[in-house]
C-alpha cells in the first residue's frame, strides 16, 4: 500500500505542478487528502506490518502520521483560503499545491521508514519542496529566507550523511552492513562505540535543521516566517515532528548501550540552550509569526528535555509534540486572519483585535493558553510529567533554571498576545477592515479541544500506542 | 599511490587558504574532482563495473566539468568580482588551516580501528571543517557555495574509504552531491544574481528580530 500511496502522492504532485484549470487543482489536492486519509486508516489496520522492506508501521510511525493526515486536512482548506484570497496566479498556485502536497508524502514516508538511510532520502525531499512553498511570494525577502534555508538545510543533510557514514563504520565492527533500526538496536553490543559517538554527535546536529534545536534552528524560523502562513503551520509542526522522528529512532538505538548517559548529556544540553536562545528572542521578537516560530523552538527544547530526563519523559516527550502540533497548527491557521484584518506582522501595527475579529480572537486566546501549558490545556499534562521527569531524574537546579525561562516567555508571549488582542493600534484605519466569517476559525477550535481531549482524558489506545513507542527504551 | 593523492587533495586545501581569486577556487575545485577521479579509480576495486563506470564519471563530469563550468558561467553572468574579500588576512587563513589539520590528525590518532584508513579520516574531516571555516569567512554569497562544494568533496572522500564494503553509501553521497548542488547552484544562484545586484552577504540579513 505504501507503493501505491508514494506513487499516488507523485502522480498527483507531477500532474498538479503541471495543471492550470482551478477546479481541476482543487479537486485533484482534495483527492491527495482522500488518499492520505486512506493510507493513514491502512496503517492502523496493518499495525507492525513492514512493507517494501524499508517502511514499517510502528506505533511512533503510525501515530505521528495520524497528527500529520489530521493537520493536512485544514492545512489545505486554509491553503485555498489563502489563494483565493490573494488572487494567485494558475502557475504560483500549481506551484504552491505541487510542493504541498510532496511535502507532506515526504513527511509520512520519513516517519514510517524503519531505515536510516530511508528517513535520510525522505528529510532531503522535504526541504526540495519546503524551499518552493518558502519562495512562495517571489520577493526580496522571501528569496534571502529560501536561501538560508536551502543552504543551511544542505549543510545539515550533509552532516546526517557523515553520520550515518559513521555509523556504518561503527556497523562494520559487527560485521554487518544493514543500517535497519532495527539491525543496529539487534546488534548494539557489537558497536564501535568512538564512531558510534561520533555518529550521533553528527546524526543529531543535522536534525537539528528540522526538529528546531540550536545549533542548526536558525534556518526554520525564516521559512516560517516567509512561508504562507498553512505552510508555515506544517513547517512548525509535523516537519519537527519528522526531525524528532529521525534523531528519536536512532536514540533508541544509543540508549541501549553504555553510552546513554553520554547521550543524555549530549541531548540536555542542546535542549537547555534552545530554551535559552528561544527566551532570548522571545522577549526581543515584534513579528508575530516569528514569535509563534520561536515559541516552537521552546516547546521542542522542553521535548528534548524530556528524553534526556528519561523515565516518564520518554512517553511525555511523545505527547508533547503531537499536543504541539495541533496547537501550533492552530495559531499559524489563524494567523492569516489576523494579517488580513491588519496588512502587518509588527506588534506596534496590529491592536485591539477582538474588535474586528471576535472568533478569530478567541482562537488566538485560546491558543495562547494552549502554547503557555495553562490548564485547561493539553500540553499542561506533558509538560507537567516532563517537569518530573527531571525531578525524578535528580535534575533540581536545572528544573528551577528552566521554570525560570518559562515564566520569561509567558510573560513576553502574553504581553505581545494581549497587546494584540485589547490594546489598539496606534494610527491605525480600521473604515475598511475585511470581515471574515467565523467558519474560518472552525478547524482551529477543533484542532484545540484535540489538544484538550488528548492530554486531559487520552483514550486508552492513545495512551497504548504511546507506552508501544516508548518501550524499548530502558526505563 | 592513493596516499599520495589523498595528501595532494589536502595540499588544494591550503592553497586555497592563500588564494585571492574566485577564479583559482574553481580550478581548485576542478582539480578535486581530478583527483577524486584517480582515488576512486584505485581505491573501489572490489565492486561491480558498472556501478564504478557511474561513479567515476560523476567526479569527473560534474564535479571537475559541470560545476565549474557553471560557477564560472554564474561570475560572468552576475559580473561578480574576481576578488574572493576575506574577513581576514591569508596568513591568518593558512595559520587556521594547519591548525585543522593538526587537530584533526590529532583526533585520528586517538582512535583504533583497523578497517579504515587514517588518511582518510585526516582528510575528509579537514576538508569537513576547511569547508565550513571557508563559509564563515568570505563574504560573497559564491564562495559560501564554493565552501559547501569543498565539504561534498569531503564527504566524498569519507565515503570513499568505506566504499568497498558499502558501495551503496557512495551513490547515496553522490545522490546528495548532485541533489543539494543542483538546489543551489541551479535555482537559487540564478535568481539571487537576478535580485541582488552586487552579490553579497550583506544584504541577506533583513529577515531579523529587532
Amino acid at each position: 500500500m505504501i507503493g501505491v500511496y508514494l506513487l499516488g502522492a507523485v502522480a498527483i504532485a507531477i500532474i498538479l505542478f503541471f495543471s492550470r484549470n482551478k477546479i481541476f487543482v482543487y479537486s485533484l489536492a482534495g483527492l491527495f487528502v482522500v488518499l492520505q486519509s486512506l493510507f493513514t486508516i491502512y496503517t492502523c489496520f496493518h499495525y507492525d506490518a513492514t512493507e517494501l522492506i524499508y517502511f514499517s508501521y510502528d506505533s511512533l510511525g503510525v501515530i505521528l502520521l495520524i497528527t500529520l493526515s489530521i493537520i493536512a486536512i485544514p492545512a489545505f482548506i486554509h491553503s485555498y483560503i489563502y489563494i483565493e484570497n490573494h488572487h494567485e496566479n494558475p502557475p504560483t498556485r500549481a506551484i504552491y499545491l505541487a510542493s504541498m502536497v510532496l511535502l507532506i508524502m515526504a513527511i509520512s514516508a520519513g516517519y514510517l521508514s524503519n531505515h536510516i538511510a530511508v528517513t535520510w532520502i525522505f528529510t532531503e525531499i522535504t526541504t526540495l519542496s519546503a524551499s518552493a512553498l518558502i519562495y512562495h511570494h517571489r520577493n526580496k525577502l522571501a528569496l534571502e529566507g529560501t536561501w538560508k534555508y536551502v543552504f543551511i538545510c544542505a549543510i545539515s543533510i550533509t552532516f546526517i550523511f557523515i553520520g550515518i557514514l559513521f555509523l556504518s563504520l561503527s556497523l562494520q565492527h559487527a560485521g554487518s552492513d544493514d543500517l535497519s533500526f532495527r539491525n543496529l538496536l539487534a546488534r548494539r553490543a557489537e558497536l564501535n562505540p568512538v564512531w558510534l559517538r561520533m555518529a550521533f554527535l553528527f546524526i543529531f546536529t543535522g536534525f537539528t535543521a528540522k526538529l528546531g534545536l540550536v545549533p542548526m534552528f536558525t534556518a526554520g524560523i525564516d521559512a516560517k516566517d516567509k512561508a504562507p502562513a498553512p505552510a508555515g503551520a506544517l513547517f512548525a509542526t509535523v516537519l519537527m515532528n519528522l526531525g524528532f522522528v529521525g534523531i528519536f529512532r536512532f536514540y533508541i538505538v544509543i540508549a541501549n548501550t553504555p553510552l546513554l548517559h553520554w547521550a543524555q548529556l549530549v541531548v540536555g544540553s542542546a535542549a537547555f540552550l534552545s530554551l535559552f536562545v528561544s527566551t532570548v528572542y522571545m522577549l526581543k521578537v515584534k513579528n508575530i509569526k516569528r514569535m509563534f516560530a520561536y515559541s516552537g523552538i521552546e516547546h521542542m527544547g522542553i521535548v528534548m528535555l524530556g528524553v534526556a530526563a528519561g523515565g516518564i519523559g520518554y512517553y511525555a516527550a511523545i505527547l508533547h509534540i503531537i499536543l504541539h502540533a495541533f496547537v501550533k497548527s492552530s495559531l499559524f491557521f489563524q494567523f492569516n486572519q489576523l494579517y488580513r484584518v491588519f496588512q502587518d506582522k509588527s506588534i506596534y501595527h496590529i491592536g485591539n483585535y477582538f474588535k474586528y475579529n471576535t472568533t478569530g480572537a478567541m482562537v488566538l486566546l485560546l491558543g495562547f493558553i494552549s502554547a503557555t501549558a495553562m490548564p485547561p490545556s493539553g500540553l499542561f499534562v506533558s509538560e507537567f510529567l516532563i517537569f518530573k521527569s527531571l525531578f525524578d531524574a535528580g535534575q533540581i537546579i536545572l528544573l528551577i533554571v528552566v521554570l525560570l525561562l518559562l515564566t520569561m516567555i509567558i510573560w513576553a508571549f502574553g504581553k505581545n498576545i494581549f497587546k494584540v488582542l485589547f490594546v489598539p493600534a496606534v494610527g491605525f484605519d480600521d473604515s475598511n477592515v475585511e470581515k471574515i466569517s467565523p467558519w474560518e476559525s472552525l478547524s482551529q477550535f477543533i484542532l484545540l479541544a484535540t489538544a484538550v481531549y488528548l492530554g486531559l482524558n487520552p483514550p486508552a489506545i492513545f495512551v497504548q500506542m504511546l507506552n508501544e513507542s516508548v518501550k524499548l527504551l530502558p526505563m | 599511490m592513493i596516499h599520495v593523492l589523498l595528501i595532494t587533495f589536502l595540499i588544494t586545501l591550503f592553497y586555497m587558504a592563500i588564494a585571492n581569486r574566485l577564479m583559482t577556487y574553481i580550478k581548485v575545485l576542478a582539480l578535486q574532482g581530478v583527483i577524486l577521479f584517480f582515488v576512486v579509480f584505485l581505491q573501489l576495486n572490489k565492486i561491480d563495473t558498472l556501478n564504478l563506470i557511474f561513479i567515476l564519471l560523476e567526479t569527473i563530469v560534474f564535479k571537475s566539468l559541470a560545476v565549474p563550468i557553471f560557477l564560472g558561467y554564474l561570475l560572468k553572468r552576475n559580473n561578480i568580482t574576481r576578488e574572493a574579500e576575506p574577513f581576514l588576512p591569508n596568513f591568518v587563513s593558512l595559520v587556521i588551516t594547519t591548525f585543522i589539520v593538526v587537530i584533526t590528525i590529532l583526533i585520528s590518532n586517538t582512535i583504533k580501528d583497523d578497517n579504515l584508513d587514517k588518511i582518510f579520516f585526516v582528510v575528509a574531516l579537514s576538508t569537513l571543517f576547511f569547508g565550513l571555516y571557508l563559509i564563515a569567512t568570505r563574504r560573497k554569497i559564491i564562495t559560501h557555495v564554493m565552501g559547501y562544494m569543498v565539504i561534498e568533496n569531503g564527504v566524498f572522500v569519507l565515503s570513499l574509504a568505506i566504499g568497498n564494503e558499502m558501495p551503496m553509501l557512495v551513490n547515496l553521497g553522490i545522490m546528495l552531491d548532485i541533489f543539494a548542488s543542483v538546489l543551489i547552484l541551479g535555482i537559487f544562484l540564478n535568481k539571487i544574481g537576478d535580485v541582488f545586484k552586487d552579490v553579497d552577504v550583506d544584504q541577506l540579513s533583513n529577515l531579523k528580530d529587532y
